[in-house]
C-alpha cells in the first residue's frame, strides 16, 4: 500500500508537464492538444478524490465533466478547421 | 485490505504510471501528429486503469458495488469519446496545414488526395466528349 498522495503525485506531475506545451506550443492545436490531455487527466483525478473523500456522487460530476470537455474540444476543432 | 484493494491499487498505479508517460511524451515528440498519437493512446490507457481500478479499490474498501457500475460508465464514456476527440483536433491540424516533421516518410491522406484529384481529372474530359 502505497498510499493515494503517492497517485496524486504522478497526476499533478502530468499536469506540470502538459501545462508546459500549453505555454510553449508552436501552433494552436498543440496547445490544444495538450489541453485536451489535461482534462482526461482530470477526470481520473476526479474519480480519485471521489474514493478520498468515500462519496460516490462525484464519480457523476467527473461523468459531466467528460461530456463537457469532449463537447468542448469537438467545436475547438471544428473552429480551427473553418467549419463552425 | 483484501485482494480486490490490492488488484484496484495496482491499476491505478499502472494508470497514473501512464498518465506521466502521455505527458512526458508531449514534451519529448516532434510535432503535432507525433505528441497527438503518443500522448492521446496512453491517456485513454491510463483513465481506464485509474477509473476501473478506482472502483476497484472501493469495493475492497467496503464500499457499496455501485462503486464500479459507476467507474465503468466513466471508463466506457472516455474509451468512446477520446479517439473522436483526437482524430477531429489532428483533423483540424492537417486542414490548417501544419507541415509535418523533416523525419516523417508517410503521408497516407496527401496521397489520397493526390489520386483523387488524378481520377477527378481523367474522368473530366471523358463527360465533356459525351
Amino acid at each position: 500500500m502505497m498510499g493515494i498522495n503517492v497517485y496524486l503525485a504522478l497526476i499533478a506531475i502530468a499536469t506540470l508537464l502538459s501545462t508546459y506545451r500549453v505555454f510553449r506550443g508552436p501552433t494552436t492545436v498543440d496547445r490544444l492538444v495538450a489541453v485536451d490531455i489535461m482534462t482526461t487527466v482530470t477526470t481520473g483525478l476526479m474519480v480519485l478524490f471521489a474514493l478520498y473523500y468515500g462519496r460516490m456522487i462525484y464519480i457523476s460530476v467527473a461523468l459531466v465533466y467528460a461530456l463537457l470537455a469532449f463537447g468542448g474540444v469537438i467545436a475547438f476543432a471544428r473552429y480551427l478547421e473553418g467549419g463552425l | 485490505m483484501n485482494a480486490l484493494a490490492i488488484i484496484g491499487e495496482a491499476l491505478v498505479l499502472i494508470g497514473t504510471f501512464f498518465y506521466s508517460l502521455s505527458a512526458l511524451g508531449l514534451i519529448r515528440m516532434p510535432d503535432v501528429y507525433n505528441r497527438m498519437q503518443t500522448s492521446t493512446k496512453s491517456a485513454t490507457l491510463g483513465s481506464l486503469g485509474v477509473i476501473v481500478g478506482t472502483g476497484l479499490w472501493a469495493v475492497g474498501k467496503g464500499y457499496s458495488p455501485a462503486w464500479i457500475v459507476q467507474t465503468i460508465a466513466v471508463a466506457g464514456f472516455l474509451l468512446l469519446t477520446n479517439p473522436i476527440s483526437a482524430h477531429a483536433l489532428i483533423r483540424a491540424a492537417y486542414k490548417r496545414g501544419i507541415p509535418l516533421w523533416h523525419g516523417s516518410v508517410v503521408d497516407k491522406y496527401a496521397e489520397y488526395l493526390a489520386s483523387k484529384e488524378q481520377v477527378g481529372n481523367a474522368e473530366a474530359p471523358e463527360e465533356v466528349s459525351e
